[in-house]
């Protein structure tokens, strides 16, 4: 608005509105009141807590992680014994708790992609069977789907008849036991043959991408390429000898000697985590490819990219962008879900945790620690999962 | 211009003749042709083994001997009747509901309601429990129908119902806990199976909804304190497994509390389960929200609304409804994840129930038995809510516009 003509142009302007009315005062005062609030509602938790917590004898303190735990760990790829201390055993629960979450998050993926494309299949009994494993999956609780797993695995024969399945690989009462791979002498060659003969294949494949993309014909130096990854390291396995011999379990008077087992616990766990994530994990992918529009495999199509051309440079990276988001929460669903193996009596962090607030009588401390880890793990691996993110997303224009 | 009795062709008929649509589904490759007949194969020697052990080994006496068990838990036999004359109400509200909301979702659910109360009918008649159950789960059926077929012709308010559910709500905890007199007092510990499940399931959505849209609205407010606070929480409370959480609030919820205040163990569940939930249907509601679309502010803010009546009148009725059926789709999680009351808490919800039932030595060895019932069960009805849920969302139109 431009003044009235005769008036004072350096009148001072009224501008000053009360406090109460001025925006930057009320926006510091709104918050202002928001902390005090929350610090209010927070001592009272406190104070509430520190006295309950002297009425029953209860400190503040995480000394006992250095005093001896006294109590066994069935299972772990740290060694733990009952004398060691409860820091020992918490660090041997969450090793597990790793093992677990990692081991599964790699199967229930591979698990995953297969459920979801053969979900897209055109073979009507495939996708149905597909869509049918996922409701089922998708439709009961998790906790219910590992007791019945483990009901099965505690159910099998004992170890005399033993389910065996080819390969050496034997099923019963006590677990799962597979063929444990040892080297041999040959190893070290045998690997450098493997190293030059994917390099090769990998040189090859270049080529042939850049041909492809030149308009020639890439097939017959993909296979040369896929020839030699083949048959180079069969060529030294033969020439060399075998550089890696297997220890398969044996059958003894009680128990199978040698190999490598794994418990019923673990077993049940693990299968558990990966089938049901990977329930999760095929719908995710399904979704991520059915996202890619029609209309851009008929433009790459109308461009004369070839067949593989289409599913390499338009439908892969544009399924990814849609996938990687949704595969992050699943993958942090797995890592948390571990923690319901406490139910089947895996040591898992958790269970080890409880053992540890039930015997130690510090259950604040340890249930604040637990959670502690937890929300490490999870933004552990958000970080490692938008970090790959960041590469598969295309810039936006 | 039409001309008179102008013809349109119908549409090619595109139907496959039953040879074809083999050939073109099963075995349109020689490739597709071996997995047909290996999955085939598999399927049917499945199927038969399973089919065998279920008809001819299975005790199923596990589920009818115990079925009071599984469904009320420790709730006294003789007081039973007060479960199913809540169910009678659920029945007839349910009738209502379906009549007055005309959209296919609550229908379904309604039918789905009756249908399970059907199923549960004739489980009730073979079990324990008898064909007085049996009848009352029946007359339920007919209650449904009659409300139903009453509400029709009357005008009844959307407004009206969602009080008269609220009411229902209060009257059937009343009825559950009871007051003494005639209903005496029915102590939370006694609470379980399937009941137990579903009241943690209602309780944590309902208690946890207005928690979660304040949390959205704070973690996108552009007060720095409360948008850190809220996110905080949020990102916290995801960060952790479930388990972790009941079991803080077994154990510290009561020593969060003066001294002189006793929670029970289903309270301190429901307050995890809140606590746990809130932090979802935020995530949910800030979907929402931020599908809202800034002319939506900027045109309350031109009226002269304030922030809490842009929020109130403009905002939240659009955001809500767009996040219905993903809250429904949260409900249904809960509703699995109640399981885990059983290890985080102690409680006796239906897989505590069947854990403990196990332990009798009658029952010895009957987990599978056990196990696949629950799984049943939580398969019925997470598969009707889901259902509905996609018909809700067809109805709401939410991604149409």
């Amino acid at each position: 608005m431009t003044s009235a003509p005769g008036a004072p142009s350096d009148a001072p302007l009224r501008t000053s509105v009360p406090p109460w009315r001025n925006v930057r005062v009320r926006r510091v005062a709104a918050q202002g009141v928001f902390v005090l609030a929350v610090l209010v509602a927070a001592l009272w938790l406190w104070n509430n807590l520190t006295s309950a917590m002297a009425r029953t004898n209860l400190t503040f303190s995480l000394n006992f992680l250095r005093t001896t735990a006294g109590f066994e760990i069935a299972e772990s790829p740290i060694p733990f014994r009952a004398v060691d201390s409860y820091g020992q055993a918490f660090i041997a629960g969450l090793a597990n708790t790793i093992v677990v979450s990692i081991v599964g998050i790699v199967l229930a993926t591979i698990l995953g992609v297969l459920v979801g494309i053969a979900r897209l299949s055109r073979n009507w009994l495939v996708s149905r069977l597909s869509a049918g494993f996922v409701e089922v999956m998708r439709n009961t609780p998790l906790l219910v789907q590992l007791v019945l797993l483990y009901a099965v695995l505690r159910q099998l024969p004992p170890v005399a008849g033993s389910i065996s399945l080819p390969g050496s690989i034997y099923l019963n009462q006590r677990g799962l036991f597979i063929p444990s791979p040892e080297a041999e002498a040959t190893l070290g060659p045998w690997l450098g043959l493997v190293v030059g003969a994917v390099a090769l294949a990998f040189v090859l494949r270049r080529i042939a991408v850049r041909r492809e993309d030149a308009g020639l014909d890439p097939r017959r130096l993909g296979l040369v390429g896929l020839a030699g990854l083949i048959v180079i390291p069969l060529a030294g396995w033969i020439v060399l000898g075998a550089p890696i011999s297997f220890d398969p379990p044996v059958l003894e008077r009680f128990n199978f000697r040698g190999g490598t087992s794994f418990s019923p616990e673990f077993t049940a766990l693990l299968a558990g985590l990966v089938i049901y994530t990977a329930a999760f994990i095929g719908e995710v992918v399904r979704g991520g490819i059915q996202a890619v529009r029609r209309g851009q495999v008929e433009a790459a199509q109308a461009l004369g990219l070839t067949e593989r051309q289409t599913l390499r440079l338009v439908v892969f990276p544009q399924a990814l962008r849609v996938i990687v988001p949704p595969l992050t929460s699943q993958y942090l669903n797995l890592a948390k879900n571990s923690s319901l193996a406490i139910a089947i009596g895996f040591p898992d962090l958790f269970a080890v945790s409880r053992t540890m607030a039930n015997q130690t009588g510090q259950p604040v401390s340890v249930i604040v620690l637990v959670m502690a880890t937890y929300l490490t793990i999870s933004l552990a691996t958000s970080l490692l999962m938008n970090l790959y993110n960041r590469r598969v997303q295309v810039l936006e224009r | 211009m039409t001309a008179e009795g102008e013809r349109w062709l119908p549409p090619p008929d595109m139907s496959l003749g039953r040879r074809a649509w083999l050939r073109q589904n099963l075995f349109n490759s020689w490739w597709s042709s071996v997995v047909t007949v290996a999955l085939g194969a598999l399927l049917l020697w499945a199927t038969v083994r399973i089919g065998a052990w279920a008809i001819s080994e299975a005790r199923w006496g596990v589920v009818t001997a115990n079925l009071r068990l599984f469904l009320v838990g420790l709730y006294p036999a003789d007081q039973v009747w007060r479960v199913w004359l809540g169910l009678t109400g659920l029945s007839v509200l349910g009738g209502v509901a379906a009549a007055v909301y005309r959209g296919g979702a609550v229908r379904t659910l309604a039918f789905w309601l009756a249908a399970s109360q059907v199923l549960l009918a004739g489980l009730a008649a073979v079990s324990e429990l008898g064909l007085v159950a049996a009848l009352a789960l029946l007359l339920n059926v007919g209650a449904t129908w009659a409300a139903w077929a009453a509400a029709r012709r009357l005008p009844i308010a959307g407004r009206a119902l969602a009080a008269a559910w609220l009411v229902y709500l209060v009257l059937a905890l009343i009825l559950l806990a009871g007051v003494g007199g005639p209903l005496p007092v029915v102590g939370t510990n006694v609470w379980g199976g399937l009941l137990l499940t579903f009241l943690l399931a209602v309780a944590g959505i309902i208690l946890s909804f207005p928690i979660g849209v304040l949390l959205a609205l704070g973690r996108r407010s552009d007060l720095p304190a409360v948008r850190v606070f809220s996110t905080a929480f949020i990102e916290v409370v995801r960060g952790v497994p479930l388990v972790t959480i009941l079991f803080m609030a077994a154990i510290m919820l009561p020593l969060f509390l003066p001294g002189e205040i006793r929670v029970e163990h289903v309270i301190r569940a429901t307050a995890g389960i809140t606590l746990f939930s809130a932090a979802y249907v935020a995530e949910n509601v800030r979907g929402g929200l931020q599908a809202i679309p800034s002319g939506q502010y900027e045109a309350a803010h031109a009226i002269g609304l304030n922030a809490v009546q842009t929020n109130l009148h403009i905002i939240l009725p659009q955001a809500l409804r767009s996040v219905i059926p993903a809250n429904v789709g949260l409900f249904i999680s809960l509703l699995k994840d109640t399981t885990l009351v059983t290890i985080g808490a102690g409680l006796l919800e239906i897989l505590g129930i069947g854990r403990a039932v196990l332990a009798q030595p009658e029952w010895f060895g009957a987990q599978m038995e056990v196990y696949l019932f629950i799984a049943a069960v939580f398969f019925v009805l997470s598969y009707t809510l889901s259902q509905a849920s996609y018909r809700l969302e067809a109805a709401l139109g939410v991604g149409k516009r």
